[in-house]
């Protein structure tokens, strides 16, 4: 009970990535899926900050100056690379979200609608 | 100079795709972008005469010659390496020579296809794409792949859309491919984020090794990020059942832009495919994981007959030519899945002459748009006598396709055909040779329109297509031609590259 309990982050990640990916496949609406597809995108990110913290880790900035002297650091650091590349991680996500918003104002335009099956049926017309 | 050449390969068309934006204009930008893609080519050329012909004098040379690259000077597992080997270095002139070839041939079409204020911006977007493809190849680490493959993936939705002058069935494929293709990308972070999480590294060589060491004691963690990784790479590579995005989206883009994804973007991700199974997590391990060889191989026969049968029954060609390119990708996991030097090398193979011939063959269809505006089959009856030299070309093409010995097409059936018999796979083998009959049919009804029925009586007269389109057509089909009787250059850099990719010293 205990194990399943303290490693709550990954049931957060998990939730979230359900959540998100049932959106994408469930919902109609073109704006909703993006949606869906940026919570199951945040979800991993998600998954990489977690995977770098460790308990009452700080960022490692600077060495304080007593740890110079000693030579070796007093306090815990947390892994910084996760963070990092999460950090690139989100300007993709934002540059595909702002590509996917683009695309549904031109499909607006061109069908009067951003209801997936009622593209469908106005492709199937024409 | 000579030893900046892996990341200049990548540096320059990263760089001429802003400027592109900057110039606008419409003759200096495409230009601009032309010589780019040629200059891009000529250095992955240097760069294969030095992988491939280390010392100067032939191909023997030993089997792991690799040309590496630190970022800003950091070392390998800390900084960021590239890192170009006989497989790498191979794909890489495959796409910045169909990058090149394509692009040549864009000027022309795109004037008909695209609206001419988007042209800058399809420039842009074009080297944008190739830049993320050719970084794939050349990065030796998982999470800078990760980057480019969503550098070239962004960069073909937003190429796909382009096709919204012709039809707006354009914007709603691109759509759907950003939604399945982010969810492939998202996928494929994943495994690399439990991989990372495992091991600690992000260098492609250094994990390969750690995994090596300690294997076991990851099973599971490895097992999960395996399963993430193939299905996000099967759907980039448009794998069957995972292809759906894929006949609407080449279906409505751009012709330009068809021609030149159809040839490279795919591929690529059969690149991405053979690196994390052969390279990072080593066949010893993934297979003994999963019985991937076996799901590979049912997935690709399945698709190879169920893209083929969908491709007799298409109206547009160019649909018919993108459910084709999904059975192309069976022959090409089939070799995978065989998991043999003989069964690689005949995907490897297979990846080159398919560039070419799919190439080949979207680019001729480009021209009978030029000149019809349609691609629909009724409107191509009597094209042949209408159309001779880019029918031709068309001809040549669906022929290797099918596989007729002396084109490029027979020699990766050859090789694949005798793979399976390696194994004594005959059912396999027999597969392999009904699905070339599935490929004869869809290609010989084309044929039989364009060849053996007089064209409409009202239909409006046409010319052949401008001599700028039918060069570029002409060199990826001769291409296709050549390596279909000339093979010691491509089998033998793919028989490497598979030795090098199962680590069998020859």
């Amino acid at each position: 009970m205990n194990t399943v309990l303290s490693l709550y982050n990954y049931w957060i990640v998990i939730f979230l990535m359900m959540t998100g990916f049932y959106i994408v496949i469930a919902r109609q609406n073109l704006v909703k899926k993006v949606i869906g597809l940026n919570i199951f995108q945040i979800s991993v990110f998600l998954l990489y900050i977690t995977m770098g913290k460790i308990e009452n880790g700080t960022a490692p900035i600077l060495l304080l100056e007593k740890d110079l002297q000693a030579g070796e650091p007093s306090q815990v650091y947390s892994n910084p690379l996760p963070s990092v590349l999460i950090l690139t991680a989100i300007v993709v996500g934002v540059a595909t979200t702002a590509l996917a918003l683009a695309l549904i104002v031109r499909i607006r335009e061109a069908y009067g609608t951003i209801e997936e099956h009622e593209i469908l049926e106005q492709d199937l017309e024409s | 100079m000579e030893q900046h050449l892996p990341v200049l390969a990548i540096v320059v068309p990263l760089i001429a795709a802003p400027l592109c934006v900057l110039i606008r204009q419409r003759t200096l930008v495409f230009g601009t972008a032309i010589t780019v893609c040629w200059a891009t080519f000529a250095m992955t050329v240097l760069l294969l005469l030095r992988v491939v012909y280390c010392d100067g004098s032939d191909l023997i040379t030993p089997a792991a010659n690799v040309v590496t690259y630190q970022m800003g000077g950091w070392l390998a597992p800390w900084g960021i390496e590239y890192r170009i080997d006989s497989l790498s270095v191979f794909m890489l002139v495959i796409v910045s020579g169909i990058g090149a070839v394509v692009l040549s041939y864009a000027p022309l079409s795109s004037a008909r296809e695209i609206h001419r204020e988007q042209h800058y911006l399809f420039c842009a977007a074009y080297l944008l794409c190739m830049a993320g493809l050719l970084g794939i190849l050349v990065t030796g680490d998982l999470f800078n792949l990760f980057v480019f493959l969503e550098i070239s993936s962004l960069s073909s939705y937003a190429l796909i859309s382009l096709g919204a002058r012709q039809s707006r069935k354009a914007l709603t494929a691109a759509f759907q491919y950003l939604v399945m293709g982010t969810i492939g990308a998202t996928f494929i972070l994943i495994g690399i984020g439990l991989l990372y999480q495992v091991t600690g590294t992000l260098n492609m060589a250094d994990m390969s090794s750690r995994l090596s060491e300690n294997g076991e004691v990851f099973n599971k963690v490895v097992l999960v990020a395996l399963a993430f990784l193939t299905v996000g790479v099967s759907l980039k590579m448009a794998l069957f059942p995972l292809h759906a995005w894929l006949p609407g989206a080449y279906a409505y883009a751009p012709s330009v832009v068809t021609a030149f994804l159809a040839a490279t973007a795919t591929k690529v991700s059969v690149y991405i495919l053979l690196r994390l199974v052969f390279t990072v997590i080593r066949p010893e391990l993934a297979l003994q994981l999963v019985p991937l060889d076996k799901g590979l191989m049912l997935l690709s026969l399945i698709g190879i007959f169920v893209a083929s049968t969908a491709a007799i029954y298409q109206k547009n060609i160019k649909r018919m030519l993108a459910y084709s390119s999904v059975a192309q990708i069976g022959y090409i996991a089939l070799g995978i899945s065989l998991a043999s030097v003989s069964g690689l090398t005949a995907a490897i193979v297979h990846l080159l002459n398919h560039a070419m011939i799919k190439g080949g063959l979207f680019l001729a269809m480009g021209c009978i748009a030029y000149r019809l505006g349609s691609v629909e089959i009724d409107d191509l009856r009597g094209i042949g006598r209408r159309m001779p030299v880019t029918m031709f070309a068309w001809l040549l093409g669906g022929l290797g396709l099918i596989g007729v010995p002396t084109t490029a097409g027979f020699i990766s059936k050859w090789y694949l055909v005798s793979a399976a018999l390696e194994k004594d796979w005959w059912p396999v083998a027999g597969l392999i040779l009904i699905g070339s009959l599935l490929t004869l049919i869809y290609v010989w009804r084309v044929v039989e329109i364009a060849y053996f029925q007089s064209p409409v009586e009202s239909a409006e007269p046409v010319t052949e297509a401008p001599l700028a389109m039918l060069v570029p057509t002409w060199i990826l089909i001769g291409a296709s031609l050549f390596f279909g009787l000339q093979t010691s250059f491509s089998v033998g850099v793919a028989r490497r590259a598979a030795e090098m990719l199962l680590g069998v010293v020859s």
